[in-house]
C-alpha cells in the first residue's frame, strides 16, 4: 500500500502548480469583470488538458485519455489554489457528456462549447408531480406538429429553471409504447410563452428549485437527442460519468472539520461544547464514518485507476455521505444548545437577521434531509444496494419494462 | 496511489480462507465452541506450518519479516471463518519481543515462537478495565505477585508476556512455580480466556518493554478491528444468503423492501470498515505520527458497526436467528469480544478525542 501517487504523477502536479501559480488569481492589472477572468483562466486550463478532459478538443473541451488519478491531482491542486474547476451546473455535468456520447454533430457544434464556458445555462426537466422514484412514469407529452414538437406538461424541483436558456426535458411521445419506451429527449428553449417558472419554497426558507409549466411550449423538430422513443437510454448514458467517488468523502470530511471547529467555539457553561463528554464521544463516533469514508475513497480510486469496478462499495457513496451530513447536522444542534431555537427562513424570505446564533448550521439542520432525497432517496439507493450489491432479488411488484 | 491489497497479499488471504475451509469448516468451528478447552493443537499446527506464528517477526529468527497490514489481513480472513485458536495472544506476544526484547531474549524466544514449538500470550488486563500501559498495577519485580484478566489461551501457553507497573512487559514461563490459571468462561468461546494469578513467578523484563508496550496496545486494536471486520462480513453473507433462500409468501425473503433495507444498512455499516482497518495497518508502519489515533479509531468504530450488525443479523433471520443452532450466534459472540478486549470503543473514542487535542 502507498497512499502517495508516485514520481510520475507527482511531477504532473508539479506541472499544474506551475500552470496555477503563473495563472490564478489573476494579477490585479488584469482586464476584465471577474466574470470574464473566471472565463478566460477555464479556457486556459481547459486547453492545458486540465478541464473537461471527456470532452474533444473540437467541443471546446480538454481532451485527454482517461486517468483517474490526473483527474484527482488536477481537482486537488485547483482546490488548493481556489482556482475556479469545471462549471458546475447541470449543463456541464449531465447535458455535456450525453450530447458527447448520443448527440448528433451539429447539436455538439451549437452547444457544447457555449455550455462549458457558461454561456448558456440550462435546467433538467425529469421529475414530475407524480413521478419521482418511478421517473419513467412520466406524462408530460410531446406531439409533432408540423416542423415542431408541442409539449403539454409538468416538471418539478427544476434547479435554475428561473435562469435557463434551455431545458433538457424528458416526454412522451409513443403514448402507446411500453412505458420505458415511450419517451423522447428533447432539447426546449426556456424564453417562451407556452413555458411558466414559478419557484417552490423550501422549509429553510430558500428556493433552490421552481415547478416548470409546459402549455403548448415549442420546439423544432430535430431538437431530440438520440431517436423516438430512446430518451430513457440516451438520459442513463450519462450515468457514468458521475464517479470521482473522493469527492463526497471530501466534502463529509470538510463538513466535520467545521463541525470540530463549532465545537470548540461554543461555550457550553463554563467550558466549551467540546468538552462535553457526550458531544466528544458522538464527535469520534462520527469521525469514524467520516475516516471510513475517506479510505474508502481512495481504494475506489485505486481500483478504477486499474479500469476495475469497485464493486459493492460503489454503491455506496451516496448513502454513506447522507448518513454523514445527517449525523452531523444532529450533532451540531445539540452544540448549539439554545441557538436551536431560532429561525433561519425569514432570512431567505424577507432578508431579515435575527440576533446572534450560528444559522448556518441551523439551516444545514434541515438542509441535510433535502440531499437524502435529492437525485434518488436514500431508500432507493438501498434498493440499488440491495439488489445491485447484495445481488438480492428485485422488488416483486416493480414495473421495469425497460430491462436495462 | 495504491490503496489496495497487493497480489501476494491476496494470495496469503486465499491461502489461509482455503485452509479453513478445508481444516475447519463450520462443523468443526461448532465442535471446538462447545469443546472444553476449544483449543485444536492439530488445527494450530496446520496455522503455523502456513507461518502464521511469525508473519510479522524477522526472516533471520525464522519469521515472515512482513507488516502490520499482512497481519490484519489474516485475521479478518480468521474472524470471516470464525477460527478457534491462540492466533491473537501468540502474534501479539511475538511483536512484543520483536519491539521490546533485548537482542539476547530475541534470540532465544523469537525462533521458538515463530515455528511455534512455544505458544504464547499476552496478559495485559487488570480488574476495572485496566486495559493500558498507564493503567497496570502488577508492581515490576523479578517475582510477580499479582492478578491479570482475561488472557487468551493461557491455560495452554508456554510463555506469558505479562504487562506491570509503569507500563513494562515481562516474560514469565508457564511452566515457573506461582502460577495459577483460572478459566474465565469468555464469551467467545472459538477465542478462550483465563485469568491469572501470579504468586512469585519469576519473570524477566524485556529490556525495551516501556517503549513496546503503547506499540502492542496500536497493534492489538488493529487486528481487533480486523477481526470485527471479518465477523462482520460473515454475518452479512450468513444474512444474504437466509434471505435468497428462506421463503415466505410464495417468494424469497430478500424480495422485500423491508429486510433488502435492512441488509443494504448493514452493508453500508460494514463494508467502509475494510478501508478503515487497513489504513490503521498501513499507519502502523508507515505513518508513525498517526499510528496511534488511527488504531484507536478503527478498533472503536469497526468492532461497534460489526456489534450492531451482529444485533441485526439475528432479527434479520427471525426466530432461527435465537437459537443455538443458528450460526449466527457463533460471530455474535466473536463481535463481542472484539469490541471489549483492549477496552470498549466509548475508551478508545476518549483517547481519540484527547490525542487529536480536544
Amino acid at each position: 500500500m502507498d497512499l502517495s501517487y508516485g514520481k510520475e504523477y507527482e511531477e504532473f502536479r508539479g506541472e499544474v502548480r506551475a500552470f496555477l501559480e503563473a495563472q490564478w488569481p489573476p494579477k490585479d492589472d488584469a482586464a476584465g469583470s471577474r466574470d470574464e477572468q473566471t472565463q478566460r483562466f477555464r479556457r486556459l486550463a481547459t486547453a492545458e488538458g486540465y478541464l473537461y478532459r471527456s470532452v474533444p478538443r473540437h467541443y471546446g473541451g480538454g481532451e485527454q485519455p482517461p486517468d483517474e488519478i490526473r483527474a484527482q491531482i488536477i481537482r486537488e491542486e485547483f482546490a488548493r489554489a481556489h482556482a475556479p474547476g469545471e462549471a458546475r451546473g447541470i449543463g456541464t455535468m449531465m447535458l455535456v457528456p450525453t450530447l458527447v456520447e448520443k448527440g448528433e454533430e451539429w447539436q455538439k457544434q451549437k452547444w457544447i462549447e457555449p455550455t462549458l464556458t457558461g454561456e448558456i445555462r440550462w435546467c433538467q426537466g425529469y421529475s414530475e408531480p407524480g413521478s419521482g422514484s418511478d421517473l419513467a412514469s412520466l406524462q408530460t407529452r410531446a406531439e409533432r406538429v408540423g416542423d415542431e414538437w408541442v409539449i403539454h406538461g409538468q416538471k418539478i424541483w427544476t434547479t435554475n429553471a428561473h435562469v435557463a436558456d434551455y431545458m433538457f426535458c424528458l416526454c412522451r411521445t409513443e403514448p402507446d409504447a411500453p412505458k420505458h419506451a415511450g419517451i423522447s429527449y428533447l432539447l426546449i428553449p426556456m424564453k417562451q410563452k407556452g413555458i411558466t417558472v414559478t419557484p417552490l419554497r423550501q422549509m429553510t426558507g430558500g428556493s433552490d428549485f421552481n415547478q416548470v409549466f409546459l402549455e403548448d411550449a415549442r420546439t423544432p423538430k430535430d431538437w431530440i437527442v438520440g431517436k423516438r422513443g430512446e430518451g430513457w437510454l440516451v438520459s442513463r448514458a450519462t450515468l457514468k460519468h458521475e464517479r470521482n467517488s473522493i469527492g463526497a468523502a471530501a466534502q463529509s470530511a470538510g463538513l466535520f472539520q467545521g463541525l470540530v471547529e463549532l465545537a470548540k467555539a461554543t461555550p457550553r457553561g463554563d467550558r466549551r461544547a467540546i468538552d462535553d463528554p457526550e458531544i466528544r464521544q458522538r464527535l469520534v463516533a462520527l469521525e469514524g464514518r467520516v475516516r471510513a469514508h475517506e479510505y474508502s475513497g481512495y481504494r475506489q480510486l485505486t481500483v478504477s485507476a486499474r479500469g476495475e469496478n469497485p464493486g459493492l462499495i460503489g454503491l455506496m457513496n451516496k448513502l454513506v455521505s447522507t448518513n454523514i451530513g445527517s449525523e452531523a447536522s444532529q450533532i451540531a444542534l445539540d452544540i448549539l444548545g439554545d441557538d436551536g431555537l431560532l429561525d433561519s427562513s425569514q432570512q431567505a424570505i424577507l432578508g431579515r437577521v435575527p440576533r446572534g446564533g450560528n444559522r448556518h448550521w441551523i439551516t444545514q439542520y434541515m438542509y441535510s434531509l433535502g440531499i437524502a432525497v435529492a437525485g434518488g432517496t436514500a431508500n432507493i439507493q438501498r434498493n440499488v444496494i440491495g439488489e445491485r450489491g447484495l445481488g438480492l432479488p428485485r422488488d416483486v411488484y416493480a414495473d421495469r419494462s425497460s430491462g436495462k | 496511489m495504491n490503496f489496495d491489497v497487493s497480489e501476494e497479499q491476496q494470495l496469503l488471504q486465499d491461502t489461509v480462507r482455503s485452509f479453513l475451509e478445508g481444516e475447519c469448516p463450520i462443523a468443526r468451528v461448532r465442535e471446538l465452541f462447545e469443546s472444553e478447552t476449544g483449543f485444536d493443537p492439530a488445527l494450530w499446527k496446520g496455522m503455523l506450518e502456513l507461518g502464521l506464528g511469525g508473519l510479522l517477526l524477522p526472516e533471520e529468527h525464522g519469521g515472515a519479516g512482513l507488516e502490520m497490514i499482512d497481519l490484519a489481513l489474516v485475521a479478518e480472513t480468521l474472524g470471516y471463518g470464525g477460527a478457534p485458536g491462540p492466533f491473537l495472544g501468540h502474534s501479539l506476544a511475538g511483536l512484543a519481543l520483536r519491539l521490546g526484547g533485548s537482542d539476547a531474549q530475541k534470540q532465544s524466544w523469537l525462533p521458538r515462537l515463530a515455528s511455534g514449538d512455544v505458544l504464547a500470550t499476552l496478559a495485559l488486563g487488570e480488574e476495572h478495565g485496566a486495559w493500558g500501559p498507564e493503567q497496570w498495577r502488577l508492581p515490576a519485580a523479578a517475582k510477580l505477585s499479582g492478578e491479570k484478566t482475561w488472557v487468551p489461551h493461557a491455560a495452554e501457553a508456554d510463555l506469558l508476556v505479562v504487562g506491570v507497573e509503569g507500563g513494562g512487559l515481562s516474560l514469565v514461563e508457564r511452566s515457573a512455580p506461582g502460577i495459577e490459571v483460572e478459566p474465565a468462561e469468555g464469551v467467545d468461546r472459538s477465542r478462550r480466556l483465563d485469568h491469572v494469578r501470579f504468586a512469585g513467578a519469576a519473570a524477566e523484563p524485556l529490556a525495551k518493554g516501556v517503549a513496546a508496550a503503547p506499540r502492542l496496545r496500536d497493534a492489538g486494536l488493529v487486528l481487533l478491528a480486523a477481526d470485527a471486520f471479518g465477523a462482520g462480513a460473515k454475518l452479512l453473507d450468513l444474512c444474504v444468503a437466509h434471505a435468497k433462500s428462506r421463503e415466505q409468501f410464495g417468494v424469497t425473503i430478500g424480495h422485500f423492501q423491508a429486510l433488502k433495507h435492512q441488509l443494504a444498512d448493514m452493508a453500508v455499516d460494514v463494508e467502509p470498515c475494510r478501508a478503515l482497518f487497513w489504513y490503521a495497518a498501513h499507519a502502523f508502519d508507515h505513518v508513525p505520527e498517526d499510528a496511534e489515533r488511527a488504531a484507536a479509531l478503527a478498533k472503536a468504530h469497526v468492532t461497534e458497526r460489526a456489534m450492531q450488525v451482529a444485533r441485526d443479523s439475528v432479527e434479520a433471520h427471525g426466530g432461527i436467528g435465537f437459537t443455538w443452532e443458528c450460526d449466527v450466534q457463533i460471530w455474535f459472540k466473536r463481535a463481542m469480544f472484539d469490541r471489549a478486549f483492549l477496552g470498549t470503543p466509548s475508551v478508545h473514542r476518549e483517547r481519540c478525542a484527547k490525542l487529536a487535542g480536544w
